[in-house]
Order: C-alpha cells, then structure tokens, then sequence
C-alpha cells in the first residue's frame, strides 16, 4: 500500500495561523491534524493579580476578530461572582453590542472568507472583479456591525465602553437613531445575503453532529440561557465543567473539547444556535429559512454560511428593535463592592459558546481564571469530519485535494488566534 | 507579472486585531487593493506569493524561537518593513510573561507543558531586525495605517504624530477626567492616534498607544501616588498592552525597585 502524505502548511482565510496533516495509508487516512502554530500568549496566567475592572480590557485582547464576545463572558462571570445585578437597560445595550460584533464577524466571514470557496476565488478581493456588488454589500454590511461598534464602544476592534457593571457611558438616543436607516438597508442586504448563498452548491455531506449552543426561553440565545444539545439536556452553565472537558488526545497534542462522561466530539456555533434555537429567531429569519426550504436541524458543515445568513437577518432586527425603543440607561454602571467568589458565565461568541470561570478576592483581584473558546471546543469536530470529508476530496491532483480540505476547515470560521488553549504542535515525520 | 508594488501582512503572536484593521478599512480596501499586489496576507487570501516584497506590516511578537528566525528571513525579503501594533512595536500584553516566572505560566495554563515551546520573554520586532517604521495602538488606528501605506507608495517617509492624548482632549474640549472625577489617566504620558477615546466615554486613558514622546512618567505616577493609588496598582497601570515600550518598562521598574528598598 502506498503511503501519501497531504499537508496544507499554512491554512489561508481563517483567524489565526494553522495547518493541516494528514497521512494516508493507501485510501484510508491514518493521522488527521489541525494543527495550530499560535504561539501560546497565556492569558489565563497573565490575568492573576490584575484587578478585576481590567479583566474585560484584557481578555478582548485574546481575539481581535471577537472581542466583545470576551469582554461580554467575563463581565457576566465577575458581575456574578460580585453579586451584581445589572438593569434590563443595560443588558439590552449589551445585546446591542454583540448584534454589532455578529454583523460585523458574519459579514466577514460570509463574504470575504467563505463565499469564494463556493464560487472558486482565492479572495474576497479577487471575488471582487466578478461580483462587485455582492461584495460591496458585504462590506457595508461589516461596516454597519462596524458603526455601532464604534457607537457603543468608542472603537470596533477592542471597544473600550465595556465595563463590569455596565457601561463607562451610555450612548445619547441620537447617536443610535442615526444608525437606523442604515440598519433598515442593512436588514435587506441580509435577506439577499441569505438567498444568494443557499443558492450556492453544498456538497451532500452530513455529519452525526452532537449539536451544543446556549438556549433561552424567550431570547435567541446570546448573553446568556442554559447549555442545549441536540441529544435533549438543558444543562445550567455552572455545570459546564462537570459536562465538557478539555482533554489529550492520542494522535494529537492539541487541547480537544470532549464531553466528559462519554468522550464525545460535539459542534457548537451558527449551525448548532439556529438548528436548537430556531422558534427563537426573528419572524423574517424564519420567513426566509421558509423560502429557502432547507430543513433544521441542519448537519451538513458546509451549509453553515446559511445559518450565519439566518443569524444576520436575526441580529439585525433585533438590533432595530433595540434601536427604535431605546432610551439611555441610567445609570450606565452598577455600582459594586468586592468580595472574595468565584463564578462562571458563558455566552455565544460568533463563533460558539465561549465559557469563563474566574476566581477573584476580596480586594477585587482575580485569583484564577479559566477561558474555554469555541474553536478549542470545535476543534476535535473539525478533525473526526476531515476524516469524512477526506474520501470527497482526494483526488491525484494535489493541490485540489488540500483546497478541498480547507474548504471545509474554513466552514467553521475557526478563529485560531484564541490561542488561549492551543498547543504549539509539534510535527511528527516518520 | 504586475508592476504594482507587493505588500505582505506577516503574523506573530497576537490577536489579529491590527491586521483586521486592514480589512476594517472598507471604504478604503479595494481601493489600496487596487494600489498595491497583495502578495502574502493569510486572513485575506490563498494567493501566496514569494518575496521581495515592497511593503511588509508585522503583527505581533515575537514569543517562539520559530519566529525568531522567521522575522530575520521576511526581513531579507523586505524592502519597508512597518511594525503595526503594541504586540510588535512593544511585546503586547503577553509581555507580562516577562517580569513572570514562564515556566509557571505555561505550568498553569497546560497540563502538559512539555508539549508547549515559547520563549521566556515576549519581545518587540525591533528587537530583532531592523524596523523602518512603527505604528502604534492596540490595535492601530486603520486611517492611520491607509496613510501610512499610501505615504511609503508616493515615496514619502511616513510621519504620524508623537504628542500626547492628553493634547488631544483639549483639542477635542473633553472635559479632564482627572481634574473633573479624580480618575486615574495615561493620557498625559501616552500617544495620541486614537482620538482621546477613552476620555470621552468618562474613563481614563489606559495607554494602549504606548509611550508618547519625552513622557514625564515620574511626575504622573507620583501624582497617582499622591491622589491614594497604591504603589501596585499604579505599576500595573503602566505594565499592560505596553508594558514592556522602554519609557513604561523603566518607570514600572523604578517604582518596583523603590518600593523593595522601602520596605
Ligand atoms: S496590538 Fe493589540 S490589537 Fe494589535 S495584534 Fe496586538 S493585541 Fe491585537
Ligand atoms: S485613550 Fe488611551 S487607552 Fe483609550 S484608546 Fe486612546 S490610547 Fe488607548
């Protein structure tokens, strides 16, 4: 039997740096690795000491393409160790502020990411020459999660306005209801995204996904709800440890998600949120998923641009709601006084469910942190359906067997530069 | 083959937030895209090209042994070479790691950290090559890295203010949110670039552009000090996203250093 190597040394369009190894043993595959070159930057250990009130300014720092997600799971996680309760208000100027990073990530990703896989571009910009005006619009729609970013953040990438308790300061009710004409195109340019890229072709590939998102009763899940899987458990997020677990696996030396009791791989992310939430998205979201006739739940990785279509028809009419109804939260922060606790909160990333535990004292530092982000839960997913798709890729032609590959890698929109858990892989040559 | 100059964006450790800054520029992308080859850029592209390259922006830094080496190659591939970020032109947050201990760092984070190879010390890119220019920020501000660019592309040396946030408030008619609210602010010691953000949503400025030029760090953290800010907490001050930009790393060193001879 001959033995074939296929390595993708440097994964392009995806959030961070990776690569990809698989070894084959005639046709079956032997090894399969994600590999992940992110240097280690040990978050985890560099918060213990710092005062709490800077945990949501550093941990953004863990990924620029999703800091709001960090800022959001660790503001919850200390407001709860420190017995705070905020205000429906600013809890809704919170949801306000992630619909601005989904925009802004789904947009991304949908557009300049993904889209030119399925129609055979190297980039967005190349896309660009043939489809000016589907790119155009992706772009303004990245720029509208962009503007309210900026509005409620003071900047888009590392907002500063997160604060634990709340917000520095409120934004005016004029500021938002600028936002608002662009916001109505913007919830058009959604639907358009949605119906053009289910008119893509998805190669017919499922996946026996155990599907895991955060779940709420009357909310599209986002800041925050129980843990849902698509085997039927409502699990409360302080469970999470005692359910999922980070563990070494033999063939790999990255940090895999598992669950616990059964050693189980598990997806989390756009395709999990809409296919165990989706009662729960907007009516027009539901309305086009409708028109576009495409059965939930959905196990076929390549259609997760769909869901990230859905999610922006979503986002953007809540964010409108949001909008129209709003009036400055007074005050913008909870006041607080330390005590010594520990506590966790989860919410959904872009990308899945991001889950922080932290111990803090009574002087209001933090003792110990835990970060848990969603490509470190996806990544031995994404590995057990490489294995799968590999029988669809391979052909003789090199190249197109390892752009093949990518392409289902770059499904999951993984963002490696939340590296606050992988492993510098070592290769191993025989 | 086009005549059109190539750029490279080049990642270390880091967030990827600068170089996203790039992409954020949508009103302005396609028309750098249309200026220049992108020839290297992993976030944007599977079009990979060899060098030379013109223009090369780095993010991050360096923290692997791996990178080490890799810096020095891009930097014999490179024509201008434009450090973007805190990550590049001062180490980054991970810096922190270097007034640690990092074998208990990696101890801490990882169950098995002999799987893990990273250096002691995060370090700047001008550590270890030669860097033509630096632009500030965590992250950078994306019109200043369009001018920046546009700037090397007509030939001109690209020039970016070096005066404080501080100056910018005034100019901005923020109100001072140390005279007004007794906060805590490196506005005054740190570089303008971002607006004088912080100042004007009613918090201080936590210095993520790093050290401004001639910075009087003593005065300011001896006002700190005077105002009732333990001596810990006003070196954690200066040791975050910049900790390791000289100016900060002396000044947090000094104050270290005089409280071990106090106590
Ligand atoms: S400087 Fe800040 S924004 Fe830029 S890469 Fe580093 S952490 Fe990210
Ligand atoms: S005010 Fe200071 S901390 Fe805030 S964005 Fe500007 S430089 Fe960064």
């Amino acid at each position: 039997m001959t033995e074939r190597t296929i390595k993708v040394t440097a994964l392009t369009r995806v959030e961070g740096e990776g690569g990809l190894y698989i070894k084959m043993q005639g046709d079956a595959v032997e090894d399969i690795r994600l590999e992940i070159y992110e240097p280690p930057r040990l978050f985890e250990a560099l918060l213990r000491g710092r005062a709490l009130e800077e945990v949501p300014d550093i941990t953004a720092r863990i990924c620029g393409i999703c800091p709001v997600a960090y800022q959001m799971s660790s503001v919850h996680a200390l407001e709860a160790a420190l017995d705070v309760t905020i205000t429906p208000e600013i809890r809704q100027l919170r949801r306000l502020l992630y619909c601005g990073e989904w925009i802004e990530s789904h947009a991304l990703h949908v557009y300049l990411l993904n889209a030119p896989d399925f129609l055979g571009f190297e980039s967005g910009l190349e896309m660009a020459e043939q489809f000016p005006d589907e790119v155009n619009r992706g772009l303004r729609m990245k720029k509208h999660g962009n503007q309210l970013l900026e509005v409620l953040g003071g900047r888009a990438i590392h907002p500063i306005n997160v604060a634990v308790g709340g917000f520095y300061r409120a934004p005016r009710r004029d500021n938002l209801q600028t936002l608002i004409a662009d916001f109505e195109w913007g919830l058009e340019a959604a639907i358009e995204t949605t119906r053009w890229v289910a008119g893509f072709n998805y190669p017919d590939f499922t996946c026996d996904y155990q599907l895991v998102s955060l779940s709420h009763d009357e909310e599209y899940p986002m800041n925050e709800g129980r843990i849902a899987t698509s085997i039927g458990e409502s699990i409360a997020v302080a469970d999470y440890e005692s359910e999922f677990e980070e563990r070494h696996v033999e063939h790999s030396t990255a940090l895999h998600s598992l669950r616990k009791k059964t050693g189980e791989t598990y997806l989390t992310g756009p395709l999990a949120r809409v296919s165990l939430n989706f009662d729960r998205l907007s009516s027009t979201a539901r309305a086009i998923a409708a028109e576009i006739d495409m059965a939930w739940p959905c196990f076929n990785p390549f259609q997760s641009i769909i869901a990230r279509g859905l999610e922006l028809i979503h986002v953007y009419e809540e964010a409108l709601d949001i909008m129209r109804d709003y009036s400055p939260p007074r005050p913008p922060r909870i006041e607080y006084s330390y005590q010594a606790g520990e506590s966790c909160a989860a919410t959904e990333a872009p990308r899945g469910l991001l889950y922080h535990r932290y111990v803090v004292d009574a002087d209001g530092k933090v003792g110990d942190a835990t970060i848990i982000p969603p490509t470190s839960q996806n990544q031995a997913q994404i590995e057990s359906d490489l294995r799968d798709w590999v029988p669809y890729a391979l052909s003789d032609d090199e190249a197109a067997t390892s752009r093949r590959l990518e392409n289902l890698v770059r499904c999951y929109d993984p963002c490696i530069s939340c590296s606050t858990h992988f492993l510098k892989v070592k290769i191993e040559r025989t | 083959m086009s005549s059109k100059p190539t750029l490279g964006v080049f990642k270390f450790a880091s967030c990827d937030g600068c170089q996203l800054s790039l992409l954020a520029a949508e009103d302005h992308l396609l028309g750098v895209a249309a200026e220049v080859e992108i020839a290297y850029f992993l976030e944007a592209t599977s079009h990979i090209q060899p060098g030379p390259y013109d223009i090369a922006l780095i993010e991050g830094s360096i923290i692997t042994s791996h990178d080490a080496e890799r810096i020095q190659q891009i930097r014999r591939d490179s024509k201008f070479l434009i450090t973007i970020g805190a990550c590049a032109t001062s180490g980054g947050i991970q810096a922190l790691r270097n007034w640690a201990d990092c074998n208990e760092f990696v101890r801490s984070v990882y169950a098995t950290p002999d799987y893990i190879s990273t250096l002691a010390t995060s370090t700047a890119i001008a550590d270890h090559v030669q860097v033509d220019f630096e632009l500030r920020g965590c992250p950078i501000n994306q019109y200043q890295l369009i001018e920046v660019i546009q700037s090397v592309l007509a030939g001109r040396r690209p020039r970016t203010p070096v005066h404080s946030v501080c100056l910018d408030c005034k100019r901005r008619g923020t109100v001072c949110v140390m005279v007004a609210q007794g906060t805590t602010c490196l506005g005054p010691v740190t570089q303008a670039g971002c607006g004088a953000i912080c100042p004007t949503y009613n918090r201080g400025c936590y210095g993520c552009y790093g050290p401004a030029a001639q910075p009087n760090l003593v005065s300011l953290t001896g006002q700190f000090e005077s105002s009732g800010v333990p001596r810990e907490q006003v070196v954690d001050s200066l040791r975050n996203f910049n900790g390791y930009a000289p100016e900060f790393r002396a000044e947090s060193e000094r104050l270290e250093a005089s409280r071990e001879s106090t106590t």
